[in-house]
């Protein structure tokens, strides 16, 4: 979707506020809502793709108004109520008011280092080749989904050559939406700097991105 | 956000908005059984004191030493890291970039916030910001100016936006004078900022 999330070339932002010996959590609700995020994740009731889509999902001026804890925070709670696992007044409230809904597992603080040593590789089987190879020319399609998708606005209806095949990816475009994993492969595709923003662009830059392949048709 | 502090005799008078969200979420959460507090606290207690950039760090100096494992992190940086116990969530596909006197490397997320966190821990505020997100892919050479990094104008730009389940760790060049280093020393020198790119290894004189 063309939310507030796909920042890519937008202009006005100011300086980038860089702080020396930045701690890992600036404030202890930021440790909890880091942790609630993982420990909701690990209980399987969303994927990674939902979570990134209801995050974007937020209004444009709260999404760009808000810390990444807070965009976080909002997600989880966007996601729960999405579950049927918690209810809007419940939230609003904080408290429990209803049975707690079937859930299909609960970390527990010993499954951690495993859980996360695991992850959630994204790589999966598929049936047919590679369509495009190392070195060949691709164009991106112009396209403007309502719902989830990874292919980001700047570099959209641009041509580029594919530099790296990386296997068969989860779909995000689908996976957000309870449409199933169905994996496509995985490209990364290279720009030049003036394909994506003209003649004025520095002639010394490339950009690329991590494409699918149906993102991209033979140029 | 809501900084104002209403000093009524609400028990939670003191804490802001943010602050109030979290707690009630992670409260509903927990007494619904959706969550072990003590899950929380181990999350946690991992990204702030088991996991963080000097990983990466020992996966540089290794590569600056060792050729053979520079070759294998070129053609199977998931494999090459994992050999050295980095494993894991946001780190499961990783690619590793070189920087040469010819081309720099550097790696932004434009949608979210992609980083691999088993070489690098948790990115910093600035990396997930909209500053960063959205300069990185059409002014790099603005962007390492606020970093005071200034390359050659012949250096190509190389961005890396993490837009899929790939992560990538950016390779810095060894720096000039560190020839017949320690790898353990030679890892002091690689901060956070030059394996994203928006900084440089540092000179043995940095450290001095």
């Amino acid at each position: 979707m063309n939310g507030a999330q796909d920042l890519g070339g937008m202009m006005g932002f100011g300086p980038i506020a860089i702080e020396q010996d930045e701690p890992w959590f600036h404030a202890a609700w930021e440790r909890r809502a880091f942790g609630l995020t993982l420990a909701m994740g690990a209980t399987d009731s969303w994927n990674i793709d939902m979570s990134r889509h209801a995050r974007e999902s937020l209004p444009p001026v709260e999404y760009l108004t808000s810390s990444y804890y807070e965009i976080w925070t909002r997600g989880v709670e966007r996601l729960a109520v999405a579950a049927g696992l918690v209810s809007d007044e419940e939230l609003r409230l904080g408290q429990s008011l209803a049975e707690p809904a079937p859930i299909k597992r609960v970390l527990k603080a010993e499954d951690v280092p495993a859980v996360l040593a695991r992850g959630g590789p994204a790589e999966r089987p598929i049936g047919q080749p590679a369509r495009f190879g190392v070195g060949d020319r691709v164009r991106t399609r112009n396209m403007h989904p309502q719902g989830h998708t990874r292919l980001p606005r700047y570099a959209r209806s641009r041509r580029g050559v594919v530099e790296l095949v990386h296997g068969a990816h989860v779909f995000p475009d689908t996976n957000a939406h309870g449409q199933g994993e169905q994996p496509e492969w995985l490209y990364t595709v290279c720009f030049s700097g003036r394909e994506l923003w003209g003649h004025d662009a520095d002639a010394t830059l490339t950009v690329s991105i991590d494409a699918w392949e149906s993102y991209l048709e033979p140029a | 956000m809501g900084h104002d502090h209403h000093h009524d005799h609400d028990d939670h008078s003191h804490l802001t908005e943010i602050e109030l969200r979290v707690r009630a979420l992670e409260s509903i959460l927990v007494e619904k059984g959706y969550v072990d507090p003590a899950a929380i606290d181990a999350l946690v207690e991992t990204y702030e004191v088991k996991v963080g950039p000097r990983n990466g760090a020992k996966v540089v100096a290794k590569a600056w030493v060792d050729p053979p494992y520079r070759e294998w992190l070129r053609t199977d940086a998931t494999a090459a890291i994992a050999s050295l116990g980095y494993i894991g969530r946001q780190g499961e596909h990783m690619v590793a970039v070189e920087n040469t006197p010819d081309e720099h490397n550097m790696v932004v997320c434009t949608l979210c916030s992609c980083y691999p966190w088993p070489v690098l821990g948790l990115p910093p505020v600035w990396y997930k910001s909209a500053p960063y997100r959205s300069r990185a892919v059409i002014d790099p050479r603005g962007v390492l100016a606020e970093f005071s990094v200034r390359l050659p104008e012949t250096t190509r730009i190389r961005i890396w936006d993490s837009t899929a389940e790939v992560r990538y760790l950016v390779i810095p060049m060894r720096p000039e004078g560190t020839e017949g280093m320690s790898e353990e020393a030679l890892a002091d020198l690689v901060t956070r900022d030059s394996m994203i790119g928006t900084g440089l290894a540092l000179h043995p004189e940095a450290m001095r």
